[in-house]
């Protein structure tokens, strides 16, 4: 079934804003979002900027990473290293909290992130 | 057919235990409980920790819903009036009237409170539940001086709880000649007695107390030989009485002196009614410890499901901490000549007494008696229980192995498999093995998941952990202390193999010795190595970096951060204090003292962090790395420029000794101190590293720590020069940063290393390993290379660039962090 609702596209930031393998954060409107430049992987990915353990807006300070043997990308929040997928947002602790992902577009140097 | 129903009269440790015993063995019986105090039953054996910040809440044995869940039916704050044995029913005082078919009486005791005129005036108390509790600490907060009748066990504890409560005139009142006589011999009672008193404790010993006076509220003790002695409070705790009443009111059989009457299957004198607890009474003993109830509410779960246990009498052996003083008597402590032999240890000087009784022909231990140091305990219990057979020089066990290397391991491995080793939960040596063998348990927390192992006392954790880690070796199971999934290395290999191929970012380091992408854990402990090895500026590699390192700075609460300039040696001149005010009031920080001599600044935006910097590095201030595992601090006193007691000029030591290792990024954080007399201002033994003057030059102590397991620094070296100390740490930091794991403090470093301080001292001192001159190089070209990483951040546009919330608005602030006022100041918002 196609999606109901049109994915809209931002132009968030341009590409060297974002650190090698780590993150920077953008302001959409009131949302946070956190960029994530992961150079070794030659990827993109993009969460909330609110860590949702303790409410604060730090996942984009955080370092990112890869676990297991299937290298699932992910990223520990700063605050006290709660770590959560970058592709589905699920924490990989024993926690159930879960974060928002966006799709992320790379062209001509710039960062787009998808909005609903 | 319905389930039978079984009533449990009390919901103190024994009674919720009981339910824990029986839901283990069988879900065929309906539960209800019904317990007097308004709350669910919870840990009164740490009761005085209470004192100390924990909550109800911490001290619960459950949750409040583990009861539902387990389909429990509660009744708290209603006691049981009576029991009906003919209708089997009982009667609460809300008015509830049920049927039993087995009842479980875990009534348990109450305080004991002698006939003494004038003892139910004001701020007399109990010491036995949380509501006792809370009335001791609304009375403590206008009192200045207090007694506790009893100087057993649980009178200590009380002395304790008023200490910790700032009364700063405690007393402890006892009857008998000495202090704990149920528990320890007179000259380990002497050995007690001289450490507390040290502790600011006044003891009054063969005291007997005659009346209490004052008008409504206390106003002194009298005694028997018309001695007096004026306290604002009294805490009474001179024994205690089993609750036997509502047993006797049923007829059952109940002792003379107290105590319902129990066979080997703690039934009473009714088979469909049992008793359990500091309420039962076995073979006229009543066992006032929480191990023996325990092990009562199996034996009744036993019973009930038909199972075949017993029991015979408990061991009564027991461990604690008083007043920060070790005490522990095992075994027969009081048995003496001809019937034994004695080996005796006494050291009045640290206040040390070490008793061991053992067989006449010298091959088992019977008992002893533990007084300042009971780290033996555990390993001397067993002996006892498992009738191991002596080593030739029994002395051993309580001076430990002089000469020859000491091996603590083994002991524990050598023990048999059935030998109890935590006593609360029942839990054998056999158990943990096999947790760990079959159950891939691997650390103590999964150990108390699995076998609910040191979940009671925790007196038997270190048994335990060593018990874990016997067990893994001799299954070839070593496990190296690998740093995660992404490195197959210790960090001390890593550390080596980093250094030998020259790698200089962490990319390389992953490519040639590590697997996947890295991650939370790694990338911290590389960036550490690469600086320790190469000190280049850590932002360039931002993005591997705690976030502490990555800006520089330590986030808080709200996502902001604190700034803390170094100050040498807690060394300042008044301009400089201005010009942190200053900053302070322009960026509306708030501002503490450290621990550490310095003054640190709270609630700096991202975006403000480089502008901060700016100010104060144009004041002279260098980066305090507070944010980093690496050098914080070295305290100093004031030394002799102005003290008429110092020796040597403590504070200029200090300052050339922080100056020289500032930057220099560690396994974990470093903390110094220079003191210039004995007095020990500077509370340099408890640091990293500390030195303190002698008349004939400064001593060197080395691996201590604050922090939640304090440890006292070791003597490293004696009467020796300003240089030759600054060489021996040249070589001890370097020796630290080059072989310790990640996260490892000095103390926990020397504590892993095989032979400890002695093989420490000849690495440093003796330079047995032909390393000194190495060692000292490497340090020496760490203190060249030094560089302000918050000189170099703000001089460099594209590094600067990184302190911005939003990469897309980098002037705005982030509108989540949040600030609220405090005493003239402000403070996160709580989250």
């Amino acid at each position: 079934m196609e999606a109901t609702i049109a994915t809209q596209w931002i132009m968030a930031c341009y590409v060297d804003d974002v650190p090698e393998n780590g993150g920077s954060c953008i302001k959409h409107g009131d949302e946070q979002i956190a960029i994530f430049n992961f150079t070794r992987r030659n990827e993109w990915y993009a969460t909330q900027n609110l860590c949702p353990h303790k409410q604060q807006m730090a996942i984009s300070r955080g370092m990112i990473g890869s676990a297991g043997e299937s290298c699932e990308p992910k990223v520990a929040c700063p605050f006290h290293k709660k770590t959560f997928s970058l592709l589905t947002g699920e924490c990989l602790g024993e926690e159930e909290l879960v974060i928002k992902t966006y799709p992320v577009k790379i062209a001509d140097g710039k960062v787009f992130v998808g909005v609903d | 057919m319905s389930k039978p129903t079984i009533i449990v009269v009390g919901n103190g440790m024994v009674g919720y235990k009981f339910c824990e015993k029986l839901l283990a063995r069988s879900t065929q019986f309906q539960i209800i409980v019904f317990g007097e105090e308004p709350r669910h039953a919870y840990d009164r054996v740490h009761l005085s920790e209470y004192f100390n910040g924990k909550t109800a809440d911490d001290l619960s044995l459950s949750t409040l819903s583990w009861y539902s869940d387990n389909g429990i039916a509660l009744h708290l704050d209603d006691p049981i009036q009576e029991i009906n044995r003919t209708e089997k029913t009982i009667h609460s005082l809300k008015g509830i009237t049920l049927k039993y078919d087995y009842l479980v009486l875990a009534t348990g005791s109450s305080a004991f409170v002698p006939d003494i005129p004038g003892i139910e005036k004001e701020g007399v108390f109990v010491y036995r539940t949380i509501e006792d509790l809370e009335l001791i600490k609304a009375c403590a907060v206008n009192a200045k001086s207090g007694a506790v009748m009893g100087g057993g066990l649980l009178g200590l504890e009380a002395a304790k709880a008023l200490i910790d409560l700032g009364i700063s005139e405690t007393h402890v009142i006892e009857f008998a000649p000495r202090l704990m006589p149920r528990q320890i011999d007179s000259a380990g009672s002497n050995m007690l007695q001289m450490k507390l008193s040290q502790l600011g404790l006044h003891i009054h010993l063969n005291k007997s107390t005659a009346a209490i006076t004052g008008d409504k509220k206390i106003h002194s003790l009298k005694f028997n030989d018309d001695s007096q002695l004026a306290v604002d409070m009294l805490v009474i705790s001179a024994g205690i009485r089993p609750r036997d009443e509502l047993a006797k009111l049923a007829g059952l059989h109940v002792g003379t002196r107290g105590g319902i009457v129990v066979n080997e299957k703690m039934q009473t004198s009714d088979e469909c009614i049992y008793a359990i607890g500091e309420c039962a009474l076995y073979e006229g003993m009543i066992y006032g410890l929480v191990a023996p109830g325990y092990e009562m509410a199996d034996i009744v779960a036993a019973h009930l499901t038909e199972a075949d246990k017993s029991f015979y009498g408990y061991d009564m052996s027991t461990k604690l901490k008083l007043i920060g003083v070790d005490v522990a008597s095992f075994g027969d402590a009081f048995i003496t000549e001809p019937d034994c032999r004695t080996i005796l240890f006494e050291d009045t000087h640290k206040g040390i007494y070490k008793r061991i009784n053992i067989t006449n022909d010298g091959k088992n231990l019977l008992g002893g008696i533990l007084i300042g140091d009971a780290d033996a305990y555990n390993m001397l219990l067993q002996t006892v229980n498992n009738k191991i057979v002596l080593p030739p020089d029994p002395e051993d066990l309580i001076l430990g192995s002089r000469g020859g290397e000491a091996n603590a391991g083994a002991g524990v491995m050598s023990l048999p498999d059935d030998a109890l080793i935590c006593s609360c939960e029942a839990v054998t040596k056999g158990a943990i093995c096999s947790a760990v063998n079959e159950g891939g348990v691997t650390g103590i927390d999964g150990m108390k998941k699995c076998t609910k192992a040191g979940t009671g006392c925790g007196g038997c954790v270190p048994l335990v952990k060593d018990l874990i880690a016997g067990t893994m070796k001799a299954n070839g199971q070593y496990i190296k202390n690998v740093i995660c999934e992404h490195f197959d290395y210790s960090r001390q290999e890593l550390f080596d193999l980093v250094k030998i191929n020259g790698l200089k970012n962490y990319d390389l380091v992953l490519d040639h010795y590590g697997k996947g992408d890295g991650c939370e854990v790694c990338k911290p402990v590389v960036a550490s190595i690469l600086s320790s090895l190469w000190n280049d500026v850590i932002v360039k590699q931002e993005a591997i970096q705690d976030s502490n390192d990555r800006f520089l700075a330590n986030i808080q609460k709200g996502g902001t951060y604190s700034v803390v300039p170094r100050i040498p040696g807690g060394e300042i001149t008044p301009d400089k204090l201005i010009v942190i005010g200053q900053v302070a009031k322009r960026y509306g920080l708030y501002t503490k003292i450290t621990g550490g001599q310095r003054i640190d600044m709270f609630g700096a935006h991202l975006s403000d962090l480089p502008l901060i910097w700016e100010e104060l590095i144009d004041a002279g201030f260098e980066s305090g790395h507070a944010y980093g595992k690496a050098l914080r601090t070295v305290k100093s006193c004031v030394g002799s420029t102005w003290c008429r007691f110092g020796l040597h000029d403590s504070v200029t030591f200090a300052i050339e000794v922080e100056d020289r290792y500032k930057g220099i990024r560690a396994p974990h954080k470093i903390k110094g101190g220079v003191s210039g007399c004995v007095r020990e201002c500077a509370e340099a033994q408890s640091k990293d590293f500390g030195i303190i003057a002698t008349e004939k030059g400064w001593n060197l102590y080395v691996c201590g720590n604050g922090g939640s397991k304090p440890q006292h620094a070791q003597l490293l070296a004696t009467d020796i020069d300003k240089e030759t100390v600054v060489k021996y740490l040249d070589r001890f930091l370097m020796f630290y940063i080059k072989t310790a794991d990640q996260l490892t403090r000095t103390a926990t470093w020397l504590n892993k290393l095989d032979g400890g301080m002695s093989y420490l001292k000849n690495v440093i001192v003796n330079d047995s390993l032909g390393l000194g001159e190495q060692l000292e190089e490497e340090m020496q070209a760490l203190v060249n290379t030094y560089h302000c990483e918050w000189k170099e951040a703000i001089n460099n546009p594209s590094m600067r660039k990184r302190f911005a919330h939003f990469i897309n608005a980098p002037d705005e602030k982030d509108p989540h962090a949040q600030f609220e006022p405090m005493r003239e100041q402000v403070r996160a918002k709580e989250w």
